[in-house]
């Protein structure tokens, strides 16, 4: 049974109707955002489901994954805080500032904290080069992006995401 | 026609056709300028930037658009600041290329430096070493010594199974994409491909089961490197101390040329033994390429279960005896036989051995049967692929019909070929009762029901489809699928009717082909061996049976019982087949690695094989054992050599007239050209300097001929019907003919076993529903004489309803279609049990 | 700055509504273009205006349209909203600031070229951005502005958005149609070019996101008018993305032929306390680093001539400042560090060879090589250079060549000791 399609049919409509009848290969890229929604990774039935849906074969979907880097193949934390470090932030001080980050939340770059909520990664440029330190946030299907950073601002939105989450779960239980 | 244009390469001038590429042109003139990315049979890439080359125009005057003098009145040559490659850039006229100069050697020696710094230069442990492109280019315009810290080499996994066929080493990957490209380009199956990208890229499959594609093998050859081995062959032998063997395949009606590669073992006190089947150039059959099953399928012949010592029925008992006693024997049962003598072959006996046998059944005024359950092969004589025909010039303009026949199945490179050709703008219709992987790139599908086969051909006649009819060219494949033998003979007729009434015939690109199931069917119609509607009785009534390369006791009970019934028999083969069992004399004969030979395709080429082993010791080939027999039984039958034969054969059969070994070895040039310099293909295609063989002219190329007037009548428009049958609860079982089946050559390649079909009862969902059977459950079919036959049902939405399908040759007793009832005798074993 | 031409969102607060663009004459050039004119004559307008495409090659716009065959349909357009050039950060501003007006250029080249259905192709990391863009997209079609028979016509026009994900390849035009196709971001061989041979196999027109914005004031004002701003060769404005070590960084609109000196001083605050212009990289981390030896060399015009004459290139105006404190050794493992990252793969050259000099470069950033290791690298690079694929790899040698070049000091002051172990571990190598 063809998942996405289960959970998203309106979606998967939408997006294919975005192209001609006949190149659904090209559904292939937004479809993956569709299946990394949930999970932050696309699992590999998701693949297949893909597959299926853009009339290809798995590998041509995994390719796909494996050649763009908003993809992922493995889980990691439920927000990636993609920090720009390429050289124009670098010049503004991003190396510094990622640095410190990943020493006050005590992981290292390219880890995630315990909780499982924030994995803290190095990444490149991300056109706010004139509003450096900043970081994109990948996470419940979106991207979002924090400008003219501190550390502390940073902790800070971090706090409030934990207290969120925390908010919800209790809310759910 | 593409104009020509006049270029200059290193001083040499030369006219080519427009469009050529500039690698293609210089290779023409002996100019090998090094690739690794850029394959012939695939479209340029130019990834690898190994053929750079310096390229200059002449320059061109704005005002008056001609070509600008200097001071000798030459055109002045503007070459352009970087180099081009040659690989991509098709030439041009007036064009200047040079590929030997500093510049270009400094550039050949960079990019070579380039991919072995992630190289890992483990030529000494390489498959590949002795054949290597890389290995030769490094040598050839390499640098000296590495400049890249070794230390800061990426290593990767060396083994990675992309299937059970073919194993990755990831570190001599170098990116060139000729096998991602083969795979979705030339073979239909992107079931490989690139996962991450920049130095990270690496070859992958994510499709289940894996790397799984009939034709997989061929990435192995066309990789430049050492990075795709097939299981088979790792680590086997390396290619120097191979030598080589021109062959054919045995295993259907395509006849791909084969190279065979063969060694002395020393673990086997210097058995000659074979290292690997690889394709052998014949642009006209197969290209460059084979599929697995005829690069995998060989272990058979040096399989521990060969019988190597005739055997003589005493007492009951089949017992070794000497090979005089044996021919005694057997001459002994031919000659005191008062009933009929009946000479029944399979499909894989060469045309020698073929005409042998003829000559012996006719000597005794016998019966020539051919156990084969398609009928229609006389009107290929007649109307089949006129000569000169090569299904790799179909284009636009050409038309090619296939009906009733899964070519994936039953002849690869056939419909490896026709997808090819239906992408060049060739009209390609297949007509079947159920989908197949041909269908996809069918520029019409016609969907029948079985029974309504004629109905199809009717509608053609009828001018329903005049991209068919009235194409330049139009071809015909046919094959048996849902019928008997009678059915086929009908489509067979039908389907020369349209051919000869639409002048499809007789003409190079024109005529038709039938898909047998067997390598030399054809040969045997040619040489006078026809099937039986009533085998069984045949068998049953003869005085003397000899059977030779045919195991029909293995297929159906009913016919090893009418073999038990029949006089005397005589059985030459492989094994100790169930046929064999039932023997009164078993001559053990050699498989055609062993010997010499011909085979003539569906096409009607005729092609030789070459030995390429010893025989095992004991054996003989079949025509000479059948030669022996005679000549004890009175009867003067050339026996000695192959040629001798064949030459016999020519001298008798008028379509073989003028033909001999001599001929047959005859090769002209083929383009593209492989055998050259190892830089081109990847070293591993070979050279074909053994013979493109002859193809047949059918009667109808030939002056004078006349179509029958019974040949111009409307067609009847059902066989069967379907729905009648339907009605009084029967099914059309239908046998399926798959690749990989269960015959007696296949199993004993145990790196096939995965693959192998299994014997099962598939049906519609629908179907089964109507007959309360679940997926799993074990049915029952009363076969009449072949007694009860159960098998587990599989379901396949795919097949049309009202029918059951079987694979051939997996212990299922059915050979040709007909009608059947089907029921439940236990339900699915549950699951976890 | 009187007023601004593309970014008049800093000019008219909420620009970004329908109803407040459509009050400051919003659309009324589309209308005028779909009502009026012919495809032909708005070619030859735009022709006649020299617009130049501002994704960093600078192609005469209307010629480029002029290419496409009319006798192979459909035609599409592709709006390039890739934006990955480290330093470039100005089709963002306009998407997220002015997005009607980029959404109108984009629907005026549509109409130009006769395509029914146009794409903007952004980089995944826009993904706010597309969303926001297809509900504008959603008021036009409401608005009988996009849709079937558009203002009582028989033109149809459907805009789409289409997200890339991370990967600056992906901003080569070939490589792009790669990707909105659905394939590996790879680029393709050229000929055939994509007016013949674009998306989907068909003629196809891709721009920039800032060279479309600059089309509804062209067909409003005349082309006479555009002609008016900036140099002969290169008319008209620039968004200038200033970074690096400036004061005020951000997006500057000046006319082409403005001076680094009018963008970093009169506009970017300058440098810090004290610092000085040690270098200039005009066209983001693919630029020739300027070295400015003098400070005239500050009042260079920066249009795209003026830039190629002092051995540089202007690209898409990605000025990084580089002040006295940046050592360029550590500059160029940077760059080169981005471009091993962003390499396809396909070539060779790019991909052994990025990988090779990012090990070089970053040995010597570290202090870890040796004096000749400097030479190598500087080898390396000119050995890519000139036999790649596509221009992602010829990029990649520009500031290691021209670093090397000028700035060899910097990079001999790592290497004064040679070092202890000449190899580091290898990386571990992932995407
Ligand atoms: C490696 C590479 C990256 C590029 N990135 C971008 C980009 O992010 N945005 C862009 O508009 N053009 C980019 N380009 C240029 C495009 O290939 C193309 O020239 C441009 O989109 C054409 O639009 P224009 O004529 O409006 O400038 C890039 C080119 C290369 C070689
Ligand atoms: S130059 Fe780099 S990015 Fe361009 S094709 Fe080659 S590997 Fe890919
Ligand atoms: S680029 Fe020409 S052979 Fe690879």
């Amino acid at each position: 049974m063809n998942q996405l399609l289960r959970n998203y049919p309106e979606e998967v409509q939408r997006i294919l109707a975005k192209y001609p009848a006949d190149r659904k290969r090209s559904a292939i890229m937004p479809l993956l955002y569709l299946a990394q929604r949930k999970e932050n990774y696309v699992a590999r039935q998701a693949l297949n489901d893909i597959a299926e849906i853009c009339e290809v074969s798995s590998t041509d979907v995994a390719s796909i994954v494996g050649f763009y880097t908003l993809y992922y193949d493995q889980p990691a934390g439920r927000y990636r805080m993609q920090v720009c470090t390429d050289m124009p932030c670098a010049l503004r001080g991003a190396e510094k500032f990622l640095h410190e980050l990943c020493e006050r939340v005590g992981i290292k770059e390219g880890e995630t904290t315990p909780d499982g909520l924030f994995t803290i990664e190095a990444v490149k440029c991300l056109a706010a080069c004139h509003r450096a330190p900043m970081f994109q946030v990948q996470g419940d299907g979106g991207i979002a992006f924090h400008e003219n950073q501190t550390v502390e601002i940073a902790l800070a939105w971090m706090d409030e995401v934990r207290a969120r989450v925390k908010a919800e779960k209790e809310a759910a239980a | 026609m593409a104009k020509d244009v006049t270029l200059t390469i290193d001083g040499k001038t030369l006219t080519v056709p427009a469009g050529m590429l500039i690698v293609d042109a210089a290779k023409m003139i002996g100019v090998d300028i090094p690739v690794f990315c850029y394959h012939p049979k695939m479209e340029p890439v130019g990834m690898c930037r190994m053929c750079l080359v310096d390229i200059g125009r002449p320059m061109i005057d704005r005002a008056t658009n001609q070509p600008v003098l200097d001071e000798s009145g030459q055109p002045k040559i503007q070459f352009a600041p970087k180099l081009d490659t040659a690989c991509t850039t098709p030439v041009s006229e007036g064009m200047v290329v040079i590929t030997q100069s500093q510049k270009v050697a400094e550039a050949r020696k960079d990019v070579v430096e380039f991919i072995l710094t992630s190289h890992p230069l483990d030529c000494p442990i390489c498959d590949k070493g002795g054949e290597c492109p890389l290995q030769n280019l490094t040598m050839g315009f390499g640098p000296g010594e590495s400049r890249f810290q070794f230390a800061e080499k990426m290593h990767m996994a060396k083994h990675v199974p992309l299937g059970d066929l073919i194993y990755l080493d990831r570190e001599r990957c170098i990116q060139c994409a000729r096998c991602v490209r083969f795979q979705s380009d030339v073979a239909g199956d992107p079931v490989i491909g690139f996962y991450n990208r920049g130095r990270s890229l690496e070859i992958t499959t994510f499709s289940e089961p894996g790397f799984d594609s009939i034709f997989s093998g061929n990435t192995t050859d066309i990789c430049p490197v050492g990075a795709l081995t097939t299981a088979d062959f790792r680590f086997g032998a390396r290619p120097w101390e191979l030598k080589t063997a021109a062959s054919i395949c045995s295993h259907c009606p395509v006849g791909c040329n084969t190279t065979v590669n063969i060694r002395r073992e020393a673990g086997q006190d210097g058995k000659i033994s074979i290292k690997r089947i690889m394709p052998r150039q014949n642009e006209q059959v197969n290209e460059i390429w084979l599929c697995d099953k005829g690069r995998f399928g060989y272990h058979y012949a040096e399989s521990k279960e060969r019988l190597t010592q005739p055997l003589v029925r005493k007492n009951g008992e089949l017992t070794p005896v000497s090979w005089d006693e044996a021919i005694e024997a057997a001459a002994q049962g031919i000659t005191q036989a008062k009933d009929e003598f009946v000479a029944l072959t399979g499909g894989r006996l060469p045309n020698e051995d073929l005409f042998a046998l003829r000559k012996l059944s006719d000597a005794r005024g016998g019966k020539a049967l051919l156990y084969s359950c398609m009928g229609g092969g006389d009107l290929i004589g007649q109307v089949g692929l006129a000569s000169g025909s090569n299904l790799g010039e179909l284009g636009k303009g050409s038309a090619v019909l296939v009906i009733a026949s899964d070519l994936h199945e039953l002849a690869p490179i056939w419909w490896l070929r026709l997808k090819a050709a239906a992408k060049r703008g060739a009209t390609l219709l297949v007509a079947g009762a159920r989908p197949t992987r041909l269908e996809e790139y069918a520029s019409k599908v016609i969907r029948y029901q079985y029974g309504e086969e004629l109905n199809v051909i009717q509608n053609l006649l009828d001018g329903q489809m005049p991209e068919f009819t009235q194409a330049e060219n139009a071809i015909i494949f046919f094959g048996g699928e849902g019928m008997d033998m009678l059915g086929t003979s009908a489509l067979a007729q039908a389907c020369t009717s349209l051919l000869v009434q639409t002048n499809h015939i007789g003409r190079p690109n024109n005529g038709l082909v039938p898909v047998w199931t067997h390598a030399n069917i054809q040969g045997a119609w040619d040489l006078g061996f026809h099937p039986s509607a009533s085998l069984a009785r045949n068998l049953a009534s003869a005085g003397v049976v000899v059977v030779s390369a045919a195991d029909p006791a293995g297929d159906e009970a009913m016919l090893a019982d009418a073999l038990d019934s029949a006089g005397f028999v005589i059985v030459q083969e492989l094994f100790l087949t169930e046929t064999a069992r039932r023997a009164d004399v078993v001559f053990p004969v050699q498989a055609h690695f062993e010997r010499e030979g011909t085979f003539t395709s569906g096409e009607r080429r005729v092609q030789r094989f070459y030995p390429a082993i010893y025989p095992p010791a004991g054996t003989r080939p079949d025509f000479n054992v059948i030669a022996s027999v005679a000549q004890k039984a009175g009867h003067a039958i050339e026996g000695r050599f192959a040629s001798l034969a064949f030459n016999a054969l020519a001298a008798e059969v008028p379509v073989y007239h003028g033909l001999d070994y001599t001929k047959l070895a005859e090769v002209s040039a083929q383009w593209p050209i492989v055998g050259r310099s190892d830089l081109y293909y990847g070293g591993t295609t070979y050279d074909n300097n053994r013979g493109l063989g002859v193809h047949l002219e059918p009667a109808c190329q030939k002056p004078g001929w006349h179509a029958p007037a019974a040949w111009a009548g409307r067609l009847p428009e059902h066989t069967f019907d379907l729905a009648a049958m339907n009605a009084q609860g029967a099914l059309w079982l239908v046998p399926l003919v798959r690749l990989y089946d269960q015959g007696s050559l296949l199993t004993r390649s145990p790196l096939l076993a995965q693959h192998l079909a299994k014997p099962v009862y598939a049906l519609h969902p629908e179907t089964a529903a109507s007959l309360g059977l679940a997926e799993g459950d074990l049915a029952q079919i009363d076969a009449g004489a072949n007694g009860l036959v159960s098998a587990p049902v599989t379901f396949d939405s795919n097949l049309p309803r009202g029918c059951i399908f079987a694979p051939r040759s997996t212990g299922l007793p059915f050979t040709h279609a007909h009608g059947v009832k089907l029921v439940k005798i236990a339900a699915a074993a549950p699951v976890g049990d | 700055m009187s007023e601004h031409i593309l970014l008049r969102h800093r000019d008219i607060a909420n620009i970004d509504q329908l109803d407040v663009y459509l009050k400051h004459g919003g659309f009324e050039a589309f209308k005028k273009a779909v009502t009026t004119m012919q495809p032909a004559d708005l070619i030859n307008e735009v022709k006649s205006s020299g617009l130049r495409g501002r994704g960093g090659a600078g192609f005469p716009t209307g010629v480029k349209w002029s290419f496409l065959p009319t006798n192979l349909w459909p035609h599409y357009v592709v709006c390039n909203a890739d934006e990955s050039e480290p330093g470039t950060f100005k089709d963002r501003e306009i998407m997220e600031s002015n997005p009607f007006q980029f959404l109108e250029g984009l629907m005026i080249a549509s109409f130009a070229v006769q395509a029914n259905l146009s794409y903007v192709y952004l980089r995944g990391e826009f993904w706010q951005i597309a969303e926001m863009l297809d509900g504008k997209i959603a008021e036009l079609e409401k608005a009988g502005l996009l849709g079937e028979n558009i203002l009582g016509t028989s033109y149809t026009l459907r805009l789409h958005t289409h997200l890339g994900a991370g990967a600056y390849i992906c901003g080569e035009e070939t490589a792009l149609l790669e990707s909105l196709e659905g394939k590996l971001g790879q680029p393709r061989l050229r000929p055939p070019f994509p007016a013949v041979y674009g998306l989907f196999g068909k003629p196809t027109v891709i721009n920039n996101v800032e060279t479309l914005t600059n089309l509804p004031p062209i067909v409003e004002k005349g082309a006479a008018w555009y002609k008016t701003l900036g140099t002969e060769k290169s008319p008209g404005v620039k968004i200038f993305s200033l970074s690096g070590c400036v004061n005020k960084p951000g997006n500057y609109e000046l006319p082409l032929g403005a001076t680094f000196r009018e963008l970093i001083y009169t506009h970017g605050g300058g440098l810090a306390e004290g610092r000085t212009v040690k270098g200039i990289m005009p066209a983001g981390a693919s630029s020739s680093i300027i070295k400015v030896t003098q400070d005239s060399l500050l009042d260079t015009r920066m249009d795209y001539e003026a830039v190629a004459a002092i051995g540089s290139q202007l690209g898409s105006a990605s000025v990084i400042v580089l002040d006295d404190t940046v050592n360029m050794a550590w500059l160029v493992s940077k760059t080169v560090n981005f471009f091993k990252h962003e390499s396809c793969g396909k070539c060779t050259p790019c991909r052994e060879g990025t990988f090779w000099m990012n090990r070089l470069a970053s040995r010597i950033a570290a202090g870890k090589a040796a004096p000749q290791d400097v030479d190598l690298l500087d080898d390396v690079a000119k050995q890519i250079a000139g036999k790649c694929l596509c221009a992602l790899g010829e990029f990649s040698v520009m500031a290691v060549t021209t670093g090397i070049s000028q700035f060899r000091a910097d990079f001999d002051q790592f290497t004064a000791q040679p070092a202890q172990s000449p190899a580091e571990k290898p990386e571990p190598v992932s995407a």
